[in-house]
């Protein structure tokens, strides 16, 4: 069979995007945690913790978390329906175009122009932006699979499908906002109500950027890099389909105990309660796959990227759920726990897919072998090992401080005052700080590792029989 | 049906079953008075607090910052009276934060001076020496833009005419910029010379600090003054760790974990009045310091009974007799 005449040049941009936008996200990271215990570093304005964490949030979740998705969907997109994108030109118009938002979205953030919004800090042009290169995307992901050759739709396109509606509907809900000036708008939505629509887009961008199309790479890379089927068609339907159903009630256990009505509050822990299933479908799924196959774990470096990645998922969404209950959130809200919840989700779950599915795809693009496999792996111990030593440590830092808090003297005054639950994680900030440092070294070895590959890797044998899939 | 192999039903099907909980748990409760509710004792803000609004939103505040107390019993000993939704019914956006490096600012308004804002904003550290905030005094280097303030306030439907705009940034001018105002001192400290007698960002942002929580506190104050009238008055209270040796060690270092912020490492004064030249603003008695600790006087000193409870009060008073007696 002859291969397609697939585009691939704007999926190496996107996934070469995604390795630049990593670094300067982490980086970014790193003088944050150093901020943490070092507030001198606070240098200027635009250094100030305030502004800076949302470059880091927004660079990491959009510029790394995207060019990442995109450069994967055009990849998966073409190979799984046997076509070429219905549009390249406008593809590579849409990797411009990212490129240039998420340098104007950076610039923007450092001077302060933020709606405040946890990860829709844009200010409106740029939200324009955004949902017009957002029908780019769209437009191709539908031609393409309007023209496409295999009949049947794989899993990973239902995820990409999935991402490609629930974004925009998310987006344009959640950026409605009323301008004041270029540079300066107020949202439409005011007081309980605005905290309800910015959580349900909060915690759906955790759904359908870091879990959906995540889960698309992982449906699709994990087998391919396996050379093993997935175990379980019929729980992938019902896993896919549960999970986009349940995952836009839960946004509100973002908000417990605060003024929100208290049954959307319910509401929202019931269903995120139950979202542990299909969740776990997933997890089953990637399990089973590999069953009386684990010797890949240690044979083939890839298979580690997504056991692990998808361990991390299962752990992700169980601790989520139930730091949610009420209990448990009185305790370990507005604490570092949920600092350390967030960071193994992007840094344990996010970023190993993503990191493996770049690994399988930058070779076959290029038809170079990796530079190194070796490098491959001193990678993989070093974000595993990092991620877990920033994590473990604020989930530590979130029980003492939670635990400090509450303390009560006999007489029921407060124990400690604030600032005392503040002086005393300055040591768990110093061990966090170690852990990013960790992983940021793991990704430069990534990042050498790929741009070797695509530069000096040997040549590949071609593939003797023709791709299916 | 096979819908794996129909992209456009697939994709239309997959809108409709997220559309579901949307709607449910997000356009529905929009129209419910429950998420909306509006109360005549919640003020807007005035055009200068807006324009501090503004700039907490500019600096990212709500990093560090949230503006929800939960109602458990530690929270509202911390910060005050839980969070009510009607008090959130001007903020556009909301500002409830997710993360409390800082503490809670919901009920910040009034708890301490201007001038303990103004000092704090410019330098944490000079009165927190382990706190991690960023120093802000380049705020007080910048003239506030009030250029817009018209048209925000008009947006955001407050109702307040442009003659009415202009009065409130006048007064608030004229307000900061008096020889009388309480935080005279320090304003000239950090103000450079040729904005002394404009209005700074810095000043919109304490304008912004001090109305967070007002209006809860002034309703909450109302209820109290009842409450005092009808109280028994009891018989003169006695500090039981007077000249204890223990308890003065003890106090002092909560003296300096809570109080020298403001009175100064020494109690010499700062913020808050000298402690150690003898002079009682409300009286020199045991119980007449207590009730100053204990329940806060106007003008700055907030109530500690609920933060540090009674045995601790008596020991800060047992160092503080220390102090002037040097």
């Amino acid at each position: 069979m002859k291969e397609n005449n697939y585009d691939y040049s704007v999926v190496k941009g996107f996934a070469y995007s995604a390795v630049f936008w990593l670094i300067v996200g982490l980086v970014v990271g790193l003088w944050l945690a150093a901020e943490m215990f070092y507030p001198a570093l606070n240098l200027t304005p635009w250094l100030a913790f305030g502004r800076l964490r949302v470059v880091h949030t927004n660079g990491l979740a959009f510029g790394f978390g995207f060019a990442g998705i995109f450069a994967c969907s055009y990849y998966m997109l073409q190979r799984l329906t046997r076509t070429s994108l219905a549009f390249p030109g406008l593809a590579r118009f849409h990797l411009y175009l990212f490129n240039v938002a998420i340098a104007l979205a950076a610039l923007s953030l450092f001077a302060g122009m933020n709606t405040s919004k946890e990860y829709a800090e844009l200010e409106w042009p740029l939200d324009v932006v955004v949902v017009i290169m957002w029908v780019i995307f769209a437009v191709n992901v539908f031609a393409t699979l309007i023209k496409r050759k295999e009949k049947q739709m794989y899993i990973s396109l239902w995820y990409i499908i999935a991402m490609t509606v629930t974004v925009a509907v998310l987006y344009i809900v959640n950026n409605l906002e009323i301008p004041v000036n270029l540079f300066k708008s107020y949202s439409a939505y005011a007081g309980a109500n605005d905290a309800n629509v910015q959580w349900w887009y909060g915690h759906n961008a955790v759904g359908f950027v870091f879990t959906v199309p995540i889960l698309a790479m992982f449906y699709y890379f994990y087998p391919k890099s396996t050379n093993l089927p997935i175990y379980s068609h019929r729980l992938s339907i019902i896993s896919f389909w549960s999970l986009v159903f349940a995952y836009l009630w839960t946004g509100a256990h973002h908000l417990m105990l605060t003024p929100l009505p208290e049954w959307i509050q319910t509401v929202a822990i019931a269903f995120s309660i139950f979202l542990i299933a299909p969740s776990w479908g997933s997890v089953v799924n990637g399990y089973y796959t590999i069953r009386g196959r684990w010797d890949l774990m240690r044979t083939n470096y890839l298979t580690k990227f997504f056991i692990v990645g998808i361990t991390f998922y299962g752990l992700q969404t169980v601790q989520g759920p139930t730091q949610g209950l009420r209990t448990l959130t009185a305790f370990f809200h507005y604490t570092d726990w949920v600092v350390g919840h967030v960071h193994m989700g992007t840094m344990g779950w996010v970023t190993m897919i993503i990191s493996a599915s770049l690994y399988y795809i930058i070779p076959k693009i290029s038809g170079r072998e990796l530079y190194s496999v070796r490098l491959a792996n001193l990678h993989f111990w070093l974000i595993f090992i990092g991620q877990l030593v920033y994590t473990v440590t604020m989930w530590i830092a979130g029980i003492q401080q939670g635990a400090m808090w509450k303390a009560t003297n006999p007489d029921g005054s407060l124990t400690y005052n604030f600032l005392e639950t503040v002086t005393a994680l300055y040591p768990y900030w110093y061990i966090r700080f170690v852990g990013g440092v960790i992983y940021f070294v793991g990704i430069l070895v990534f990042t050498y590792n790929l741009i070797m590959t695509g530069r000096s890797g040997k040549e590949s044998v071609p593939e003797p029989q023709p791709q299916t899939a | 049906m096979n819908i794996e192999a129909k992209p456009i039903t697939f994709a239309i099907l997959a809108t409709v079953v997220i559309l579901i909980g949307t709607i449910i748990t997000l356009f529905i409760p929009m129209f419910l008075p429950s998420t909306q509710p509006v109360s005549d004792y919640i003020k807007p803000y005035t055009a200068i607090e807006l324009e501090g609004r503004d700039i907490y939103i500019r600096e990212g505040c709500n990093n560090c910052h949230t503006q929800t107390v939960r109602p458990l019993r530690t929270e509202v000993i911390r910060y005050g009276e839980y969070s009510k939704p009607e008090e959130f019914a001007y903020d556009r956006p909301f500002l409830w934060g997710s993360r409390r490096t800082g503490p809670d600012l919901n009920r910040v308004g009034g708890k301490y001076p201007d001038s303990w804002h103004y000092k704090h904003m410019n330098d944490p550290r000079s009165m927190f020496p382990k706190s991690n905030m960023p120093a802000y005094g380049w705020l007080a280097k910048r003239k506030l833009d009030t250029s817009y303030s018209f048209k925000k306030v008009s947006i955001l439907g407050y109702g307040y005419s442009e003659d009415e705009v202009n009065r409130q940034i006048q007064e608030y001018r004229k307000k900061v910029t008096s020889p009388t105002y309480n935080a005279k001192a320090i304003r000239d400290q950090i103000t450079p010379p040729e904005l002394r007698n404009e209005l700074t960002e810095m000043d919109a942002i304490v304008a912004y600090l001090q109305k967070l929580g007002r209006d809860v506190k002034m309703l909450k104050k109302k209820e109290a003054v009842k409450v005092a009238e009808a109280a028994d008055r009891p018989g003169a209270l006695k500090n039981p760790f007077e000249g204890k040796a223990d308890a003065i060690k003890e106090g002092k270092e909560i003296f300096q974990n809570n109080c020298s912020a403001c009175h100064g490492d020494d109690g010499k004064g700062g913020i808050g009045p000298d402690l150690t030249d003898n002079e009682w603003k409300y009286g020199s008695s045991d119980e007449a310091i207590f009730n100053s600790v204990a329940k806060g006087r106007p003008g700055g000193m907030p109530p500690w009974e609920g933060s540090l409870g009674k045995e601790r009060i008596w020991k800060v008073i047992a160092y503080i007799r220390t102090l002037g007696k040097r």
